[in-house]
C-alpha cells in the first residue's frame, strides 16, 4: 500500500512538472516574441549594410568593410539606451557610432572630456595622441588623470581611465608627437579628427593633414575665461579648413600657452565637451535614418519625426553657412555664435590652387615651427653678461643687504600669490607704458602724453636695479624697457636670470612653484 | 551732432581686453569722418582704438600694417568680417564690433 501510494504521488508529480515544463516554453517563446523587435531591427541593419554607398562619400574609409556588419549585444542596448532613445541617435545612430573611428590628438584640458564622452558614448574605436607625461599642474582641469597617474604617459592613463567608463571601445595609444612626416599615416586610420592641442604650429598640421585625407576636423582651444570652438573641413572639401579661417599665422610673441597665460578647468572643460558634442553631430548625420521607415510594426506616416530628416538630407551644400562659437565665461553673454566666411578661394590648403600635397608632409618639406614664425623666436630681447645676474648670486647681494630695489613684474594676481621679501610689485605692462626716451634726431619714439618719472624708480645712481618674473622672459623685456626709457642714469640694472622660478630650485625650496 | 560722430559698441575678447586695460566692452562715438576726410571704416577704428583707448604700449599685439594683426578675428555684428568688406567696412551707428584673439591654449 504504501508503495502504492507512493507510486501514484509520484504520478501525480511527474504530471505537475509536466505542466510547469510547458508552462516554462510557453513564457519563453512569449519572452522571444517581446524581444523579438531587438532581433528584427538589427537585422535590418544588417542588411542595410550591403548598401553602403553613402557613407563612403562622407569620407569613411572603405577599408571599414569589415567592421560594418556591427550588431549591438544587450548589455549595450541598456548602456546606451537613454541616448538611443532620442531620435538623433536611434539603433541606426548607436551603430553608426560603433562603427565609427576617432583620432583625439591632445590627452590634456580638452582631450579629457571630450574622451571621456565619446567612450562613454560608444564610439568604437578610439585612437589618441600625445607624447607628455601627467604632471601635477594638469591635475586640475584634466579629468582623465588622477593623482598616482603622475610621471605616467598621458596616453596611458586615459586609456584606463577610458576603460573604467567603458570597456567597449577599442582604444589605441599613439604615445608619439604628431610631426609632419607621421601625420598622415596616423590620421589616415579614422574617420574624424578632434584637435585637442595647444600651439598654432600643430594646429594647422592637422588641419591640412585632414583636408589631404577628407576627415572633418573638429577644433577648439582655450586659455584663460574663453573658449573657441569650430568644425573644419565638413563636410569634406565643403566646409573651411584652418587655413581659410586663419590663412595668417599669429606673430609668435601674441601666442601664449595655459601655462603662460593660465586657464579655468571648466572652461577649457565645457570646449572638450562641446567638441564631444560636435563628433557625435558628425558622426551621426552619417547614420541612415532613411532606414528607419521600415520596421513592420510601425507605418511611416505615424513617425512625423521622421519625415524631417530625408529632406534635410538633400539640403544643396551651396545653402550651408559655417559658424564659430565663442565662450566667454565671465561676459554678460557667455556663449556666441558668430557666422564665418568660409571656404577661401586662394587657400593654400583646400582650394583648387593647394600647394599642400601628402608627399610635402610625408617628406617633412613643411615647416609649420618656422611657419608660425618659432616658438618664441624673437620673442625676448637677448640680454649682454652684465644685464643678467643668476639666483644664487644676486642672493648672495641679498644676504648682504646689497639687493638694491627688487622688482618683480609679474601681475598683481601672481605678486600676490607669492612674493619675495622687499620686492616690489611693478607689473610689465606697466614697464611697456614708460615712454621711450627721444633718440638724437629728436623724434619722440613714443606718441604718447610723456609720463612723469614714476614714483617707484630710485632718485639716486647708486641703487641697482633687479627685475624678476615667473621664469626669467617678461624680467629681460623690463630690463630692456627700462634702458630705453632713459629715465635712470648710471644705475645697474640687471634681470635675474630664470626668475622665481630657479629661485625656488636654487635658493629657496620653500618658495612655491606654479 | 549726430552727423559728427557715430555710436558704436566695440567688444574684445580672448585676451584682446588685456591691452585695454581689461575693458571688455567700450561704447565709442566714433568720428565719422577720417582726418582725410572719408567715411570711418574698421581699418579707422583700429587706429583710433589704439590711439585713444589701448594702454598696453605694444601696438604691435593688435595692428599691424593699418589694420589688425593676423590672429584677431573681426566680427561685424557677429559675422565674420570677410562677409562685410573687411577693413573697408564703413561703421554705421549701433554697429558691433567685436575682437577676438585666437586661442591656441588646449
Amino acid at each position: 500500500m504504501e508503495k502504492f501510494s507512493l507510486g501514484s504521488e509520484n504520478l501525480d508529480l511527474r504530471i505537475r512538472i509536466a505542466e510547469l515544463e510547458k508552462e516554462l516554453a510557453d513564457y519563453r517563446s512569449g519572452a522571444a516574441k517581446n524581444s523579438n523587435a531587438n532581433g528584427h531591427a538589427t537585422h535590418v541593419l544588417d542588411g542595410e549594410d550591403d548598401d553602403d554607398d553613402d557613407d563612403e562619400q562622407n569620407g569613411l574609409n572603405p577599408q571599414d568593410q569589415d567592421d560594418k556588419a556591427v550588431k549591438l549585444d544587450l548589455d549595450e542596448f541598456r548602456r546606451y539606451g537613454r541616448q538611443m532613445i532620442m531620435t538623433e541617435v536611434g539603433l541606426d545612430g548607436q551603430l553608426q557610432l560603433k562603427r565609427s573611428k576617432v583620432l583625439l590628438i591632445g590627452a590634456g584640458g580638452l582631450g579629457c572630456p571630450a574622451a571621456a564622452y565619446l567612450a562613454g558614448a560608444g564610439i568604437g574605436t578610439i585612437g589618441i595622441v600625445d607624447h607628455d607625461l601627467v604632471e601635477p599642474s594638469n591635475l586640475h582641469r584634466q579629468i582623465m588623470h588622477t593623482v598616482e597617474k603622475v610621471g605616467q604617459p598621458k596616453v596611458k592613463s586615459i586609456i584606463s581611465s577610458l576603460k573604467r567608463i567603458n570597456p567597449n571601445p577599442k582604444y589605441i595609444a599613439h604615445n608619439y608627437a604628431l610631426t609632419p612626416e607621421n601625420s598622415i599615416e596616423t590620421l589616415e586610420k579614422y574617420d574624424l579628427v578632434l584637435d585637442c592641442t595647444d600651439s598654432p604650429q600643430t594646429r594647422y598640421m592637422i588641419s591640412d593633414a585632414c583636408v589631404l585625407l577628407g576627415k572633418p576636423l573638429v577644433s577648439a582651444s582655450a586659455l584663460r575665461s574663453d573658449g573657441q570652438l569650430v568644425v573644419l573641413n565638413n563636410p569634406p572639401g565643403e566646409g573651411p579648413c584652418y587655413r581659410c579661417v586663419f590663412p595668417k599665422p599669429p606673430p609668435p610673441e601674441s601666442v601664449l600657452s595655459c601655462g603662460e597665460g593660465g586657464v579655468l578647468g571648466p572652461v577649457v572643460g565645457a570646449m572638450g565637451v562641446l567638441m564631444s558634442t560636435e563628433a557625435l553631430k558628425v558622426l551621426l548625420s552619417r547614420a541612415d535614418k532613411k532606414k528607419r521607415r521600415k520596421p513592420a510594426h510601425l507605418s511611416p506616416d505615424i513617425r512625423p519625426a521622421d519625415a524631417k530628416d530625408t529632406p534635410k538630407r538633400e539640403e544643396s551644400p551651396e545653402q550651408k553657412k559655417f559658424y564659430m562659437t565663442i565662450y566667454s565665461a565671465f561676459s554678460d553673454t557667455p556663449f556666441r555664435t558668430i557666422r564665418m566666411f568660409g571656404k577661401r578661394k586662394t587657400c593654400q590648403a583646400c582650394s583648387p590652387v593647394a600647394t599642400i600635397t601628402k608627399e610635402s608632409m610625408k617628406n617633412g618639406s613643411l615647416d609649420y615651427v618656422a611657419f608660425c614664425g618659432g616658438k618664441g623666436s624673437g620673442k625676448y630681447p637677448p640680454l649682454t653678461k652684465d644685464e643678467v645676474i643668476n639666483v644664487e648670486e644676486y642672493n648672495k647681494l641679498r644676504e648682504n643687504k646689497e639687493g638694491g630695489l627688487l622688482v618683480d613684474v609679474r601681475d598683481d594676481v601672481q605678486f600676490g600669490m607669492c612674493a619675495l621679501e622687499n620686492s616690489i610689485n611693478v607689473p610689465i605692462t606697466t614697464i611697456l607704458t614708460l615712454p621711450i626716451a627721444p633718440d638724437k634726431d629728436g623724434i619722440d619714439g613714443g606718441e604718447r602724453t610723456p609720463v612723469p618719472i614714476p614714483s617707484w624708480l630710485p632718485r639716486d645712481t647708486s641703487t641697482p636695479i633687479y627685475f624678476i618674473c615667473r621664469l626669467g622672459n617678461d624680467s629681460r623685456i623690463a630690463v630692456q624697457r627700462l634702458k630705453k626709457s632713459g629715465l635712470v642714469k648710471g644705475n645697474v640694472i640687471k634681470d635675474i636670470k630664470g626668475g622665481l622660478w630657479e629661485w625656488s630650485r636654487k635658493v629657496d625650496k620653500t618658495f612655491p612653484l606654479y | 551732432m549726430s552727423a559728427d560722430t557715430i555710436p558704436i559698441t566695440v567688444e574684445l575678447a580672448g585676451g584682446l581686453e588685456l591691452l585695454f586695460d581689461n575693458e571688455k566692452k567700450l561704447n565709442i562715438d566714433l568720428p565719422a569722418k577720417t582726418g582725410t576726410g572719408d567715411a570711418a571704416n574698421i581699418n579707422y577704428l583700429v587706429d583710433y582704438l589704439c590711439v585713444h583707448h589701448m594702454k598696453d604700449t605694444r601696438r604691435e599685439m593688435f595692428e599691424i600694417n593699418g589694420t589688425v594683426r593676423a590672429g584677431i578675428l573681426v566680427l561685424i555684428n557677429d559675422a565674420d568680417w570677410e562677409l562685410e568688406g573687411e577693413g573697408e567696412y564703413e561703421l554705421q551707428p549701433k554697429d558691433t564690433i567685436l575682437f577676438v584673439s585666437t586661442l591656441h591654449g588646449g
